[in-house]
């Protein structure tokens, strides 16, 4: 039976919304972001519509068109801030897990019973200062520096800035400077807006007197009280990155003090020098996302790790068209129950006897794995990790290597 | 027959049920700050199947080609403004260098599984399918894999 094919997004943990079938990976609430859109759109429009034709007659058709590639400039940076990867750091496959608890497990050693065991913290040392970092329980891995987990969007962001609802989308290392590109621009179109609007008012003025200009554009002064709030607040807001990327700082950084220069503490990642930091961040290289949105789901599930603790010096029945086979080892680390493990895929246990595994045509089938009920700490026997037809197979050539 | 498990076709079905076989990772270094390399200590878990100046090697020269991908520099710059004066358009025809360069290391990753870690009973994945945060080894066990091979000889004289 042909399944149909499912791609990585459908699978990915996080509260994130895909559409065009994982090309476009957006926050869960996007009521702001369409608030947003309906506001640049509509100014636009009403600008183009009503004051457009007069500047273009009046003064210069260049008026419009400059306003019209500044408009196009903004929606494909908002566009782009919003539907891209911000940076999302996948969240550890249960092996890497399970390493990095050992590796917990042995630098803390015996905690005494009813004692709290230490914060998770590794510490690194960068350009001179010590940074911690700290263990994400719900992606189960240390946070890169200067990552930070979302908890609007359930994912740790590298790089993150702040989660920002006009964009609908976190602001991370992948789209931060279309962020900032989106709202430098966007001042620049309000101001420009803004501006155009006085001169239209003035220039109609002037001719026919202040009272019938009102009277002539009435469509003119609702956007025009728009255009000024706006302007205030993102041109504010261009100010404060501005500020924040000339000294290679994030917002989460900001907010939380973390380089403000108590204990002689200093941002290690800036580079002293604001042209240097500005070109990093702005003209720095444009960096691939690591989450495999559109890539097609394997037919192999990874394994849980509760079932590694079990009797060591096991030989394990692989089904692979070479007749491989790889011993279990014995893993001492507890795991942090994780209810995002898989819990469809487990593996099989077989007996001593060694059974070649049957030579498997090379197109793809799914593997229907049998569930192992949740404690078996002692050895049962079990089906082996194989798809119900092969399963008939195997056991009548064990049967053939006994006689 | 079986052939080798190391040919570039075997590699994969072997990576696709190898995922129960142990695993070494290798975390990242981030003395530097927050660029991309990888700590090149070697793991005591490798002593036994692996020399460690090739291991250093391998590991150095994923530094290396990282490094060479997250480049500041006048390349980098010119493809930034470049982007930004299309309204970064032009990304969705051009292939970025970061793009290129991983591409770069796929293809190194996969000639030295296949020259060196493999016959040897390891497999290196590229670590960007783990969010370029490590860099895993698994630990295959060779020794089945020859007595496999005896098993089938035995068989083929029988046959005959």
């Amino acid at each position: 039976m042909m399944t149909r094919k499912v791609r990585k997004w459908e699978k990915l943990p996080g509260k994130n919304t895909f559409c065009c079938d994982g090309r476009v990976m957006m926050a869960r609430q996007k009521g702001v972001f369409y608030l947003t859109l309906f506001l640049i759109v509509g100014t636009c429009s009403l600008f183009f519509a009503f004051e457009c034709p007069y500047l273009a007659i009046h003064l210069s058709p260049a008026i419009p068109v400059f306003a019209i590639l500044l408009f196009f400039f903004v929606m494909a940076m908002l566009l782009r801030t919003s539907f891209s990867d911000p940076g999302v750091l996948p969240r550890a496959l249960p092996e890497e897990a399970t390493f990095i608890e050992m590796e917990i497990e042995a630098t803390n050693g015996n905690v005494p019973a009813g004692q709290r065991p230490p914060p998770r913290i590794r510490n690194v040392q960068i350009n001179g200062q010590i940074v911690k970092l700290k263990y994400c329980y719900t992606c189960k891995i240390f946070r890169p520096p200067r990552a930070s987990h979302c908890s609007i969007c359930d994912n740790c962001v590298d790089r993150f800035d702040h989660h920002c609802p006009w964009v609908g989308n976190c602001v991370g290392k992948r789209n931060y400077r279309y962020f900032y590109l989106f709202t430098l621009s966007l001042s620049l179109l309000t101001i420009y807006i803004f501006t155009f609007n006085i001169v239209h008012v003035v220039m109609r003025s002037v001719n026919s007197g202040f009272v019938k200009t009102l009277q002539d554009t009435p469509g003119t002064y609702p956007f025009m009280l728009v255009c000024f709030f706006t302007l205030w607040s993102v041109v504010g807001l261009t100010g404060f990155h501005t500020y924040l990327i000339s000294l290679n700082q994030t917002t989460n950084e900001d907010i939380k003090g973390s380089w403000s220069g108590k204990n002689r503490v200093q941002n290690p990642y800036s580079h002293k020098n604001i042209i240097n930091n500005c070109c990093e961040v702005l003209c720095g290289p444009a960096y691939p996302s690591v989450l495999d949105r559109r890539g097609l789901m394997r037919d192999d599930l990874p394994v849980p790790t509760s079932a590694l603790s079990i009797v060591p010096g096991l030989w394990l029945l692989l089904e692979s068209s070479y007749g491989a086979m790889f011993p279990l080892q014995k893993t001492t680390a507890p795991l942090i129950p994780n209810e995002h493990t898989p819990d469809d895929a487990k593996p099989s246990m077989a007996d001593s006897a060694i059974a070649h595994a049957e030579k498997r045509s090379p197109s793809p089938r799914e593997e229907k794995l049998p569930s192992l009920p949740k404690s078996s700490p002692t050895l049962t026997k079990v089906p082996p990790l194989a798809s119900p037809e092969t399963d008939a197979e195997a056991s009548i050539i064990a049967k053939d290597k006994a006689l | 027959e079986i052939s080798a498990p190391w040919t570039f076709h075997n590699l994969q079905e072997l990576r696709h049920s190898a995922s129960l076989a142990n695993k070494v990772f290798l975390q990242r270094d981030y003395s530097d700050g927050t660029t991309c390399r990888f700590q090149t200590k070697f793991p005591s878990e490798l002593e036994s199947r692996i020399e460690r100046p090739l291991f250093e090697d391998t590991v150095k020269r994923l530094n290396i080609y990282y490094a060479e991908a997250e480049k500041m520099g006048g390349q980098s710059y010119l493809e930034g403004c470049l982007a930004c004066a299309t309204a970064y358009l032009i990304f969705l025809c051009m292939e970025t260098r970061y793009e290129k360069v991983l591409k770069k290391i796929g293809r190194y990753i996969q000639e030295q599984n296949e020259k060196i870690y493999a016959p040897r009973g390891l497999l290196i994945t590229d670590p960007i399918e783990r969010g370029m945060r490590v860099v895993s080894l698994q630990l295959l066990l060779l020794l089945c894999v020859c007595v496999c091979e005896r098993e089938t000889d035995k068989e083929k004289h029988k046959d005959r």
